[in-house]
């Protein structure tokens, strides 16, 4: 502890002096300062979920259209997604209004931070306050503490964080919530005033902090939520105009959590419930109107899963094979049918869309990589898609039942995916329905020309003899 | 040419008619009403057609049950490695596949596959799945192994209906197709997810048998060398081929010694067994055996035996003296037959020739392998056939089967006397292994076929014959059997119609019946996977046992990927087709010794097998426990088969030490060895914990009904890694060694 927390004055002592060369640069970093700010971390699940409310003034005299926030280097990689907002209006009517936030990079950023941009809706003219609300989304950021547990032990671990919120402005006063899933916190960082009250610890408020302030705390807590972390998934969407959509998901799946040690023993999984840090459910939120649902792996079927399908959502529980404990992995496949109209759609040009979700249909998962690939129909031309944040896209040719030139696929990259990206997209294209007809066309046209050639084959005489 | 006899004898656009009239507007409008009506020939065709369609169909869809009860995938133990090599050969081409060296397998020794393997059914499979990928079908690999053997079932249909045709007529050839579709005897071996060599190694059996006695008929060189090719099919796809190799000479024997010999058979035997040799030779697996093993020396020995007959014709040919010439074959017959015996004799003592293999004379002495080679006879389809289950594949057949016989015996000729003779070899082997039953089924089908057909022809002539109904003549194209039925019909009986109908229903009644029962026994006995078993619930709801899957899904998943595991052979292709893990010893069970030594592992004490383990580079062991769920089939009760194989090359290991009396039991009274060797300790470890069924006490053995007799199992050298959620399968992982200091 002792030696973190020297690295924290170390810190401060940095980005202090490296603050001073800054000033230079950026007018407007000296102009806002944050009036109050709360911050709160929710590390019940492994996926961490903080929310952060700013009160930003203008201190300055020119009007601010920005207001940057910063994360550690380590923190940063870990950011799933990132969202703003502004309240407008008072308690009772307020609202909320989205704001666009980018990634942005500062010369002389002290040690390595990385900064993000709140582009505001109207710039803030001197002397004003907004409010802002963010929601940041950490994965990968509960190291398991012991890293190795046997089955009957629970699952420690270790969440880092500063105590201090980390921001390129002064703030005024400021409150950090940390909660967590349990009462069972092995121990703390205490940056004082530090508070425990159940499930919650706070740290603060503390008071007149200087930008690239900087206190690290460590957590050390039972979490026992499964750890559910898909490192591939790759769901193939495919459009087939006779009117459904076929969807199959394949699926590598790992318990993230302490690694599983020794002996497994089915005695004290079946009787003795223990193992609480594995997991034997999953449950996949399919759409409405599912059909022809399966689910298996390389080995075939896997019988363990239930549907249940009302008008608004299909439940789909899956069971891997086995219970996954901390290390292990499971692959397995998960398919089915929807009901096209649901899902495509015709644009006001003429073209066709797919709007279609995108994300992860696991409840409380983690997707290290996902790959969409929407198979467009075979014939279709200048696939285009639309998605609400930064994908990685490209095109690919794929060969199915009958297909000669071979069907446009669109696929979309995306890196470490939470179930808050679970929001629609679009793929754009233009489909000719002729080329519906080309299939079937081409399997009558074969019979066809196998019934002529018999006909002519008994018409014709082949022996040589007579 | 038979075959296109009838497609060309019959030619005119209204043949191909009912099949295409609704693609053809324009030929239907040429086609008045009148003509439409077709000839009795013609009509006899379509019927012809359409009945074998429908009994393709059926071959095919009967085999599916399978696929509905459970779901298309690979069953059993020896078709998984069918499935991983056919994977194999479709990932990296048949050269890879050809030079494979497979260290997966028989750890630390390896197993060369492409010389040791029939690839028949490998490469049948990946070219029909190349096919189909060029055609454009999204095929999976798998759906294509799944449907193999019902695919190859069905064209067996074809190539029965031939045979019959050609040693009978078209009627018996249609009731073959029709009973050998359906027939549980073929079916066993040919559902769909049987992917096995016995699945296309029957089409290629009969296939051959058809084409020699096609080329032994008609005398044809083309019709030998297409047999030849079918025999280098059958040679590629199944070890039975060495049948074919005996069963063929044997044939041509008979008919030298009946004074049957002709140019047609000399024409026959020889193309066939030269090019045919040839062809075999190719295989790696066989090589040079048709010359060097005592099992296919008979081939030749006729092979000589027939150009002696052919010179012999020539001299007599030549000479008109009958004295002479009877002195010559004195002295000829004399000579071959020396100089045969004493070839064989010096190529036996020079090690030239091999002598017969273990399992051939398994097969000529039933006994031999219950006492010399444990490890034949550890094999439930190895033991020697209950009448129960000739019943069961048979049914009716049984008792058709000697009716055929009669009515061959009664139209002799060059084909039914092989008929003849591959029903009576086929039925004596069958006797001797259960899955023999496969081979002895087409022989079966065809002459009890025979006997249907030709019963229910003379019975309906004689129906007939009294009605005097004007339509004799559909009865024309299938003439054969009008001669001897004419005989019946003159010296008419009382009440002879009323007799040959009541016979008739019986007949209908008795062939129903096998329908049923075939359907029955499908569905029921041999639609199996036993990858995933099923079974009743308390509230008749089907309860799904998928450990197996469950286990080796776990080893593939969560152990190296370098990882040995030793089980008994078993279970050893399913681990390396399902757990991608290297095993010790698996189901090709070359080596007995290594076998042993996994045997003499299992059957020690927990230290004594840690070495041996060490030795191996074992990581896991893996078992199959069936005392919670009641599943019989599990490695104690094959203990005593481990017990005898591991002794049986390591004397240590003695079967007196793990019985009571001769007695085998695994409660309180069995024997101190039996408690505490390895098998027992990694079956019932922590088992005395739980309670398996209401009212009985802690650590009941459901499989067994007892309960058992070590309860406080400690293990020193091994750690529980992973036990199935019903206990079916157990894997243990193997320690390392303690540090020394």
């Amino acid at each position: 502890m002792e030696a973190l927390r020297s690295l924290g004055r170390l810190v401060l002592a940095l980005t202090i002096f490296s603050n001073l060369s800054l000033l230079a640069y950026s007018s407007s970093l000296q102009d806002i300062q944050i009036v109050n700010a709360e911050r709160r971390i929710d590390v019940t699940s492994h996926i961490i979920k903080v929310f952060l409310t700013l009160k930003v003034e203008n201190t300055g005299t020119s009007p601010v259209s920005e207001v940057l926030l910063a994360f550690p280097p380590t923190q940063v990689d870990n950011i799933a997604s990132l969202k703003a907002a502004a309240t407008v209006g008072k308690k009772k009517k307020k609202s909320y209004l989205p704001l666009e936030v980018n990634p942005t990079e500062l010369p002389d950023a002290p040690n390595g931070t990385k900064y993000f941009k709140i582009l505001l809706l109207n710039p803030l003219s001197a002397g004003e306050t907004a409010t802002l609300e963010v929601l940041y989304i950490l994965t990968h950021s509960l190291e398991p503490f012991p890293a190795e547990i046997s089955q009957s032990e629970p699952q420690l671990v270790y969440y880092r964080d500063s105590a201090i919120i980390l921001s390129p402005y002064y703030i005024k006063q400021q409150t950090t919530f940390i909660r967590t899933p349990s009462t069972k916190v092995e121990s703390f960082t205490r940056v004082e005033p530090t508070n425990r009250a159940g499930t919650e610890l706070k740290y603060g408020p503390y008071k007149d902090r200087p930008a690239y302030s900087y206190s690290p705390v460590l957590v050390h807590f039972e979490n026992n939520s499964p750890f559910a972390v898909v490192e591939e998934l790759v769901r193939e969407v495919e459009i087939s105009h006779w009117g459904s959509l076929q969807i199959t998901e394949h699926y590598t799946l790992a318990h993230a959590g302490a690694r599983h040690k020794g002996v497994f023993s089915r005695v004290d999984y079946q009787a003795r419930s223990s193992g609480v840090s594995s997991f034997k459910h999953l449950l996949a939120r399919l759409p409405p109107r599912v059909h022809s649902v399966f689910y298996r792996d390389q080995i075939g079927n896997i019988s363990s899963s239930h549907l249940r399908t009302d008008f608004r959502r299909s439940d789909l529980e899956i069971e891997p094979r086995y219970p996954l404990f901390g290390g292990w992995k499971a692959t397995f496949i998960i398919g089915y049918g929807l009901p096209l109209q649901d899902f495509l759609f015709e644009s006001p040009d003429g073209r066709r869309y797919l709007n279609f979700t995108f994300g992860c249909p696991l409840a409380e998962t983690v997707v290290d990589k996902l790959t969409i690939k929407v198979v467009l129909p075979e014939g279709s031309k200048d696939p285009s898609a639309v998605v609400p944040f930064p994908v990685e896209q490209h095109l690919e040719t794929k060969y199915s039942y009958l297909d000669i030139v071979g069907r446009t696929v669109v696929v979309l990259e995306k890196k470490n995916v939470v179930p808050e990206h679970n929001s629609p997209f679009q793929v754009y294209y233009s489909f000719n329905p002729i080329f519906m007809l080309a299939e079937p066309l081409m399997l009558i046209s074969v019979f066809f020309f196998l019934f002529m050639a018999s006909v002519a084959y008994l018409h014709v005489d082949f022996s040589i003899s007579k | 040419m038979a075959i296109s006899e009838h497609v060309n004898g019959g030619t005119n656009t209204r043949k191909s008619m009912p099949s295409s009239s609704a693609l053809k507007p324009d030929l239907l409008n040429k086609l008045s009403f009148k003509t439409l009506k077709l000839k009795t020939k013609q009509q006899e065709l379509l019927i012809r057609v359409s009945i074998l369609c429908l009994v393709y169909v059926l071959a095919f869809i009967t085999r599916l049950f399978s696929v509905l009860r459970y779901e298309s995938m690979i069953h059993e133990f020896d078709p998984y490695f069918n499935y991983r090599t056919t994977l194999f050969l479709t990932e990296k081409g048949f050269y890879d596949f050809w030079n494979w060296f497979d260290s997966e397998s028989w750890y630390p020794l390896g197993r060369i596959i492409g010389g040791t393997l029939y690839p028949g059914l490998m490469v049948t499979a990946a070219l029909i799945y190349w096919a189909l990928r060029f055609l454009r079908f999204a095929v999976h690999i798998r759906e294509v192994c799944v449907l193999t053997a019902p695919f190859f079932a069905s064209n067996t249909t074809i190539v029965a209906y031939l045979f019959g045709k050609e040693i009978w007529d078209t009627g018996a050839g249609l009731v073959a197709a029709a009973l050998i579709a359906i027939c549980p005897g073929y079916i066993s071996r040919s559902v769909a997810g049987s992917y096995d060599n016995e699945g296309v190694a029957i089409f290629a059996l009969l296939l051959t048998f058809y084409l020699f006695v096609k080329a032994v008929n008609t005398g044809s060189l083309a019709w030998a060398l297409a047999s030849a090719f079918g025999y280098f099919y059958m040679v590629s796809a199944w070890g039975g081929y060495v049948f074919i190799i005996n069963l063929v000479p044997l044939y041509v024997l008979v008919l030298l010694i009946t004074g049957r010999y002709s140019m047609r058979l000399y024409v026959a035997y020889n193309c066939m067994y030269v090019v045919g040799m040839l062809l075999a030779m190719q295989i790696r697996f066989v090589g040079f055996q048709h010359v060097q093993s005592g099992e296919h020396m008979a081939a030749m020995g006729v092979f000589f035996l027939m150009q002696v007959f052919y010179f012999l014709d020539w001299v007599k040919h030549l000479l008109s003296d009958t004295k002479m010439f009877q002195a010559f074959l004195r002295i000829t017959v004399t000579c071959a037959v020396g100089v045969g015996a004493v070839a064989l004799g010096v190529g036996t003592a020079s090690g030239y020739i091999s002598p017969w293999t273990g399992r051939f004379y398994s097969l000529l002495d039933p006994t031999y392998a219950k006492d010399h080679i444990p490890i034949i006879a550890s094999v439930s389809e190895h033991q020697p056939t209950a009448w129960s289950s000739f019943m069961f594949d048979f049914h009716i057949l049984l008792f058709l089967f000697p009716a055929g016989l009669y009515f061959c015996f009664k139209r002799l000729s060059d084909a039914t006397i092989f008929i003849v003779m591959y029903g009576l070899t086929s039925m004596y082997f069958a006797g001797v292994m259960v899955r023999l039953i496969l081979v002895a089924t087409p022989a079966v089908c065809l002459i009890s076929a025979i006997a249907v057909s030709a019963t229910i022809k003379n019975l309906t002539q004689l129906v007939r014959a009294k009605n005097k109904v004007p339509q004799t003549g559909s009865t024309k194209g299938a003439s054969s059997a009008k001669g001897s039925s004419k005989g019946s019909i003159d010296q008419s009986q009382p009440f002879q119609r009323n007799g040959a109908a009541a016979l008739l229903f019986g007949a209908f009644y008795l062939l129903s019946k096998y329908a049923t029962h075939c359907t029955w026994v499908t569905s029921e006995a041999y639609s199996s996977p036993s990858i995933v078993l099923a079974a009743r619930g308390a509230h008749g709801n089907r309860v799904i046992f998928d450990d197996y899957r469950e286990a080796y899904f776990w080893l593939r998943q969560n152990t190296p990927p370098d990882a040995k595991v030793m089980s008994w052979w078993d279970y050893g292709y399913q681990i390396t087709a399902m757990g991608n893990r290297t095993v010790i010893v698996d189901n090709n069970t070359w080596n007995n010794t290594h076998i042993a030594t996994v045997g003499r592992a299992m059957s020690s004490y927990e230290d004594e097998a840690y070495e041996i383990m060490r030795s191996l580079d074992v990581d896991y062991v893996l078992v199959v426990f069936g005392g919670v769920t009641g599943y019989s089939s599990d490695d104690i009760n094959k203990f005593l088969w481990m017990v005898r194989i591991g002794g049986g090359v390591f004397p240590v290991i003695k079967e007196p030490d793990y019985l009571v009396n001769g007695e085998y039991r695994v409660d309180k009274g069995a024997a101190p060895k039996m408690l505490n060797c390895l098998m027992y300790k990694l079956s019932y470890y922590r088992f005395g914990e739980l309670t398996t069924e209401y009212g009985k006490p802690p650590g009941y053995d459901r499989a067994r009904g007892v309960e058992i007799g070590n309860k406080d199992i400690k293990l020193e050298y091994l750690e529980e890694a992973f036990t199935t959620s019903n206990w079916i399968v157990r894997i243990y992982k193997v320690k390392p060694p303690n540090n020394r200091w």
